[in-house]
């Protein structure tokens, strides 16, 4: 039987061959939404504890398990911006040395972009994230939120334009 | 709003926001799946609970009632 079909049975051997050829996929994508390291490695386990709970519901038919995932990865990384986002130093995309490296107005003009992403809604925020700084195509961004490439469009357009807003408050032109 | 104030909120973004890249996990999640999966298999529901807290209330008030529930065991 096909490894997929074996894990949908709920065979337990196949669910460890899943995890360990899509955990890497799974926490770059969580990586890409929370931009924290342990927070996106919480997300992966996360991921991978609600698909072990709906492994009936996996469709093996398609056979798309890495969209599967991610679509649930990004429910559990919706659920976490709601949730937990102020309680963890985001982000976390340059290293220690690398941010205390940075001029003093690159500092600042970093910090007013995250100020100004923390006014988006996290679904306004996944999108722009995922489709402006990631640059990952609106037909993936929309797999993963169950929504049609044309809504991330509209998504991205209203987050970019609440960043427009924001940043121009904070004096930043693009 | 156009495509072109959204390159332009593209290019601001990346200036200040490096992508992650092809970044992998510090270390095996595998174990702390497992730490997971164990912990959610041994939780009890809380009606369970509640069946268990009748049960004994009943054969505290009805002590009578041990020998028909061993019997029905």
């Amino acid at each position: 039987m096909e490894l997929l079909e074996r894990f949908a049975a709920g065979d337990e051997q196949a669910f460890e061959s899943l995890f360990r050829q899509y955990q890497g996929e799974v926490y770059r994508w969580a990586l890409r939404i929370v931009r924290n390291s342990a927070a996106a490695e919480d997300l992966t386990i996360e991921t991978f504890w609600r698909a072990y709970r709906a492994h009936a519901r996996f469709d093996t038919k398609t056979g798309n398990c890495a969209g599967w995932l991610r679509r649930i990865a990004t429910n559990a990384a919706l659920d976490f911006l709601r949730r937990d986002r102020r309680e963890v130093a985001l982000p976390e995309d340059l290293r220690e040395e690398e941010r205390t490296a940075l001029p003093a107005e690159q500092a600042e003009l970093r910090r007013k972009i995250f100020a100004a992403l923390d006014q988006l809604s996290p679904k306004l925020r996944v999108a722009a994230v995922l489709a402006l700084i990631e640059e990952e195509p609106y037909e993936k961004i929309g797999e993963a939120l169950g929504i049609s490439a044309n809504a991330v469009k509209v998504r991205v357009f209203r987050a970019v334009r609440i960043l427009r807003k924001e940043l121009a408050e904070a004096g930043v032109q693009p | 709003m156009n495509e072109h104030e959204v390159n332009e909120m593209k290019k601001l973004l990346q200036r200040a926001v490096k992508a992650t890249g092809q970044a992998e996990p510090q270390r095996d999640l595998w174990p702390a799946m497992l730490r997971k999966l164990s912990e959610k298999a041994v939780r009890v529901p809380w009606w369970d609970w509640v069946l268990l807290a009748g049960t004994s209330l009943v054969l505290c008030f009805f002590p009578g009632m041990v020998p028909a529930l061993l019997y029905h065991l």
